[in-house]
């Protein structure tokens, strides 16, 4: 019970202080209008092509939403000591790191949701959403993302490193995932790339989940993002230990 | 007796840097223990692995009884930490602030939010309790730190200097603070530059250098050494090299531990004759300005025990404000 306090406060603080902040929201929901508005100028289409972008938005959505905020927090508090405080409190690592990205992780699935939304309001017919496995997607690709986010924020010191290293991964992710263009048409040498990154699984598992166009099946895309996040999660709490506690 | 805090041989090194190096100590329950040395001693080092922010590389501490080595997170419920940076949250307001440090202790609701304002109320903060944490005066930051290491009511206090930075009043009402505490039976560390400080609260003092404890005992036992003594601070003007060298052999009996172009501190056994002195500087051309009885004090042991002077232990802490007159040197 006493665990369970401290997690959920810490939760909610992060909430409040830093995800349901106006400039995040705004930031969350402008993101995804920006990035459709970007592909139809470029492709020429019109609004049919919303649902061919949709599953690339969601995933890049969730990304932006999941790592921009926790990196930079962490860090922050880190560098100006609070953190100390949050180290100090009697409850395992495990639940600490998991409340600290509990609100990335909340706020990048709403960040799913919102192109998702959209495109269904004004849009787009969306039938073949299968939503279950949809949700379960997103978690899947927010708790991965969150869970890059903290890598990140543990490996650097300052941050603008956090900043400067979080776009240095995820950018090249918009491209290398197959979000927008379909990897079999990337450089046979970067493809390989492509499959050690867990956006990769994850945007093929929505595309899936709402075209019922993915490449690989649903189980492997899930089961490598459980796998990343695993990984992830392990190696920032062993760097938490290494670096923090050491 | 029942120790709060007992470290054995504890060792850290940071590559090829020792920064603590065997360090035993014991600290009796109930007890405020001055933790006291130079910068670069060892002490933050020792705090953090005491505290379970750090490993150490060898030794054992048991706080409570508890293994801090097998049982991290049992020994962190049993211990607030006041560290020496205000790091409260300066998004949120003192109240808020409270109530969050409680809720990682896993207090309810409910009580986290009276105790929040029992805090606020003792340490004179009720006004600004409303108020962002980032908005507060360096004394209100440090006050609300300090409330909330012990908003969980812990039986241990580690305060890491506590008054450093802030102003005369808000010092005197934490130093009241830290002494009710200690009435109360809370085992307080302390670690403070300011070494009148350590000499008006604490019980037992440890003094560290270079990673080692050179002396440890209780406050009483380390004055006793120099209770018996006679001291004399001069303020004087022209004291030049050949002047001062030649001090001790005009004055046999006097000793004097520090000379320099504009002062001197004379100690005896014995009452020390100030007329014969101050002739004798006069007829060599140095005016003296003051001369004035100087009390035995910690300060005094610690620059024997060390071979440092007091000014050491706060060169780069701080404005100092306490008025520890050798910290401030």
């Amino acid at each position: 019970m006493k665990t369970w306090i401290a997690f959920w406060n810490i939760l909610l603080k992060d909430m409040r202080t830093y995800y349901l902040k106006p400039p995040n929201v705004s930031w969350g929901l402008l993101f995804p209008l920006v990035w459709t508005g970007m592909f139809l100028v470029r492709s020429g289409g019109g609004l049919d092509d919303v649902a061919a972008l949709l599953p690339g938005l969601v995933a890049v959505s969730v990304l932006f939403g999941t790592t921009s905020m926790l990196a930079v927090t962490v860090t922050f508090e880190k560098k100006h000591r609070s953190f100390e405080r949050l180290l100090l409190a009697p409850i395992p690592l495990e639940v600490l790191m998991l409340a600290k990205t509990g609100g990335a992780i909340f706020f990048g699935m709403v960040n799913a949701f919102v192109p998702l939304g959209l495109a269904a309001l004004f849009v787009a017919d969306l039938p073949l959403v299968a939503w279950g496995a949809f949700t379960a997607t997103v978690l899947l690709v927010a708790v991965s993302s969150a869970f890059l986010g903290l890598f990140i924020a543990v490996a650097v010191s300052e941050v603008f490193e956090a900043q400067t290293f979080s776009n240095f991964l995820r950018f090249p992710m918009l491209f290398l995932c197959g979000l927008f263009f379909p990897i079999e048409r990337l450089p046979a040498l970067l493809q390989p790339l492509s499959y050690a990154l867990p956006l990769t699984y994850g945007a093929d598992a929505i595309r899936g989940t709402v075209l019922g166009a993915a490449t690989m099946p649903l189980a492997l895309d899930l089961g490598a993002l459980a796998a990343f996040c695993a990984l992830l999660f392990g190696l920032s709490l062993r760097n938490i230990r290494r670096r923090w506690i050491a | 007796m029942t120790h709060a805090i007992v470290v054995e041989n504890l060792t850290k090194r940071f590559d090829s840097v020792t920064a603590v190096a065997g360090i035993s100590l014991a600290v009796p329950q109930g007890a405020l223990f001055g933790f006291l040395g130079p910068n670069g001693a060892g002490k933050t080092t020792t705090i953090t692995m005491l505290t379970g922010l750090a490993r150490p590389d060898t030794g054992t501490i048991r706080i409570d009884g508890l293994d801090c080595t097998t049982r991290p997170r049992a020994a962190q419920d049993r211990i607030g930490v006041v560290p020496d940076e205000s790091n409260l949250y300066p998004e949120l307001t003192g109240f808020e602030n409270l109530c969050f440090c409680a809720a990682l202790y896993g207090i309810d609701r409910t009580e986290r939010r009276a105790r929040a304002r029992e805090l606020l109320d003792a340490f004179g903060l009720t006004g600004a309790g409303d108020r962002r944490f980032g908005g507060y005066s360096k004394g209100m930051k440090r006050r609300l730190t300090v409330a909330a290491g012990i908003i969980h009511r812990p039986p241990i206090l580690f305060l890491d200097e506590p008054t450093s930075g802030i102003d005369v009043a808000s010092a005197r009402q934490l130093r009241q603070m830290i002494a009710t505490l200690r009435g109360k039976g809370t085992t307080v560390f302390l670690t403070t530059h300011h070494i009148e400080e350590a000499e008006r609260l604490c019980d037992r003092v440890a003094f560290i250098v270079a990673g080692r404890v050179v002396r440890e005992d209780t406050v009483d036992a380390l004055l006793e050494p120099v209770r018996d003594r006679h001291a004399l601070l001069v303020a004087c003007a022209g004291l030049d090299a050949a002047t001062a060298a030649a001090l001790p052999r005009a004055f046999p009996g006097l000793e004097f531990p520090l000379l320099e172009p504009d002062r001197m501190r004379v100690e005896a056994h014995t009452p020390i004759p100030v007329a014969p002195l101050v002739r004798h500087l006069d007829e060599r051309g140095v005016r003296v300005l003051e001369a004035r009885r100087a009390r035995p004090t910690l300060e005094d042991v610690f620059i024997r025990v060390t071979g440092l002077e007091a000014g050491a232990l706060g060169a780069d802490k701080g404005n100092g404000n306490s008025g520890g007159k050798g910290g401030n040197a």
